[in-house]
């Protein structure tokens, strides 16, 4: 591979990197309305922020879509663009979600949509990052941000525990990761990923280049972390439990596709397989297996919905590894098309979440949700519907985000793996179904406030078209899938799978 | 023994023992001092690398404010440090078993380790520039989106401090200069005819 970087003006550069750095204008504008019209300015800093994001959409879409900026440090591919909307996507849909919260929950103040702009930045620069330092340093924009939101209600105790508990732990699973970036620096004598990855053709399974395989699992034990796969998951059920609704909503989307990006694109960029192995995937294959698993039995136990999604999201980014597993292009856009599917529905599970609202304020046990068929039978559907999905009942969009990592497994030799997946699958249908149950056989236990809002309505009712129908309009994220995953994987691999 | 070789290990035993010192010492203000007296022999290593302005900025920064900072936590915060202390005795064999076997599979790995990385920083190390200039080179050119990244992180560091600490108390009473400045005898002064044995 060709280590040389085609080197550009930073002029250049600067207009590569023009959505990350309008958007890091933007907040720096918000911040400034925000501080001159006070609390008050809530309103008009959540609209523009979700503008904000929206014309950064647009940035990445006119922008140049195959381009290397800053030396080679930071990349943009289709690849890049399709994990940049899904992200934005994420951002926008939680500054919506948030704002009736603020609102009624009386937490805050402005601060909450820019906090969700400057992380969005960290998240862009982490899914275009192309270089350890770039990497680290979008890694900690986009953490730093993450963990003031998560005791954005300082006046609950719980949301400043998970805070702190969030705090405390990120900073160590950021110390493995430096730790590994640097044992990685020092055996390969750069930082950038393609240099890595020519040095580590050569191979690295002679004893002179252990550090380099020390490094790597550090690195991935610090992404890991990010993405909450097992064994790296025993914050996620707390802190999705103690944040505000929409923080939670927000932990669960834009974070993890921007940092399961950034694991596809350290293993296949840096470590790129050789001859369809890597030393990469045992690990990856333990963080698969043991979160499908962990997320399947834990979530079996739980009363409280928010700690049930936390169980849900470890399950489902294990199922999204095996996709990585495979190390094809067909693999990688399964993981992609999985990543999208988990946002959409995502998005529509908590909308439910937050319509849980009595009289007294937000309730978050799932025995509330006792006989919604009755009161709500229209949020009963849509989120029967949604469980279904992510428990991965065929014909809907779960079931198809399965098959596409699943299969791509079963083709480079992993069928134990798909098994050992459906198996889980099967398990963690017990707690998806359970909440129908409650749902729908359950007598009521008092209703919630109504109505919802418009713009959560609007949210439930494209969420649950989407997991209904994805099937016969999959044909346009697949090849959009295909042309992303075919820009990451290295040519030589793309050409042998055909 | 060469004189650069003599004044490596002065430092280099200074700053263990320091740190060590730092972790044992019982005295949490003694803690913060040894670790100043840490950044200082850390400060002559980066000398003797010929990194004249990571030296000064390490003394600047960490001594001259993180290191008062912390002397200031430590002595307004009324920690009970003999408490936290148990809690590490508790832990420190799990700790120390780990931290072992840590080190033993690090040992292991760097046992037959290539010198490519080195090589490629004594490289840098002898440039015909000041160091100082070339770091401002590296810092604002090849490193320009990494520098302005880190800005963005004080940035957001700064806003969660304020986000999570700032409270806005009503019924407080301020001063308010202009309302003095603007104040009139007239107001301020009342003169009133007391009658004998009535008050006011």
């Amino acid at each position: 591979m060709d280590v040389t970087q085609n080197t550009v003006s930073l002029g250049q550069s600067l207009s590569i990197m023009t959505p990350e750095i309008g958007l890091s204008i933007a907040a720096l504008v918000l911040l400034m309305i925000g501080v001159f019209r006070g609390d008050k300015g809530l309103p008009l800093v959540s609209l523009l922020s979700v503008g904000a994001l929206v014309v950064t959409g647009f940035l990445v879409a006119v922008g140049p879509q195959s381009a290397s900026a800053f030396n080679g440090s930071t990349l943009v591919d289709p690849f890049a663009v399709y994990m940049k909307y899904l992200v934005l996507l994420g951002s926008a849909v939680a500054i919506l979600m948030s704002f009736d919260f603020l609102k009624t929950e009386k937490i805050g103040g402005f601060e909450f949509p820019i906090l969700v702009i400057l992380a969005t930045v960290g998240m862009l620069l982490m899914i275009s990052a192309n270089d350890l330092i770039v990497l680290y340093m979008g890694l900690e924009l986009q953490s730093l941000s993450l963990y003031v939101l998560a005791a954005y209600n300082r006046d609950s105790l719980r949301s400043s525990e998970s805070g702190l508990k969030y705090f405390v732990l990120g900073a160590l699973s950021s110390g493995l990761l430096l730790y590994g970036a640097s044992l990685i620096y020092g055996f390969t004598g750069s930082t950038n990923f393609a240099s890595i990855a020519a040095f580590a053709s050569e191979g690295l399974d002679n004893r002179e280049n252990m550090g380099v395989i020390f490094g790597m699992t550090f690195l991935l034990a610090g992404l890991a972390f990010k993405v909450s796969a097992v064994p790296f998951h025993m914050w996620t059920p707390d802190v999705y439990e103690g944040s505000p609704t929409p923080v939670t909503a927000f932990f669960a989307a834009a974070p993890k596709i921007a940092a399961m990006a950034l694991i596809i694109r350290v293993t296949m960029g840096a470590f790129p397989p050789v001859d369809g192995s890597a030393p990469w995937q045992q690990i990856v294959v333990f963080l698969a297996i043991a979160s499908m698993f962990l997320g399947a039995f834990a979530g079996i136990g739980q009363s409280n919905i928010k700690r049930l999604m936390a169980y849900s999201s470890i399950g489902h980014m294990g199922y999204a590894l095996v996709g990585l597993v495979a190390g094809t292009v067909a693999g990688i856009q399964g993981v992609l098309i999985y990543m999208l599917i988990y946002l959409v529905t995502l998005v529509g599970v908590f909308v439910c979440i937050l319509a849980m609202r009595r009289k007294e304020g937000m309730v978050e046990k799932i025995s509330d949700l006792a006989g919604l068929s009755r009161t709500q039978p229209v949020v009963a559907w849509t989120l029967l519907f949604l469980m279904f999905s992510l428990a991965g009942i065929p014909p809907l969009a779960g079931f198809l985000g399965k098959l596409f990592v699943f299969l791509p497994a079963i083709e480079a030799g992993y069928a134990w793996l798909a098994v050992l997946g459906f198996i889980a699958s099967v398990i963690s249908c017990a707690y998806y179904l359970n909440v129908v149950k409650v749902m729908f056989f359950d007598e009521p236990a008092g209703s919630f406030k109504k109505p919802m809002p418009l713009a959560h309505r609007g949210l439930l009712a494209v969420s649950g078209i989407f997991t209904v129908l994805f099937m016969l309009v999959m044909r346009f994220p697949l090849e959009w899938a295909d042309v992303a995953a075919r820009s990451i994987v290295p040519v030589t691999i793309a050409a042998g799978a055909g | 023994m060469s004189f650069v070789a003599i004044a490596f290990y002065v430092f280099a035993s200074i700053a263990i023992a320091g740190g060590l010192l730092v972790i044992s010492s019982r005295n949490p203000v003694h803690s913060v001092l040894f670790l100043i007296l840490t950044f200082f022999s850390t400060a002559g290593l980066f000398v003797l690398l010929g990194a004249e302005f990571l030296a000064m900025l390490l003394v600047v920064v960490y001594v001259g404010a993180v290191a008062v900072l912390f002397l200031f936590v430590v002595m307004m915060l009324d920690v009970d440090f003999v408490e936290m202390r148990q809690g590490m005795m508790q832990n420190l064999p799990a700790g120390a078993t780990v931290g072992v076997i840590l080190l033993f599979e690090l040992l292991l790995a760097f046992g037959a380790r290539s010198a490519e990385g080195a090589k490629s920083l004594e490289e840098i190390a002898v440039g015909q520039v000041s160091n100082t200039r070339a770091l401002g080179n590296l810092i604002y050119d090849d490193y320009f989106l990494m520098f302005q990244t880190a800005g963005m992180i004080l940035l957001v560091a700064m806003i969660g401090a304020i986000v999570l600490t700032l409270y806005h108390r009503p019924g407080i009473k301020r001063q308010n200069i202009a309302a003095q400045v603007a104040r009139t005898r007239d107001e301020a002064v009342e003169l009133v005819d007391v009658k004998p044995g009535q008050g006011i």
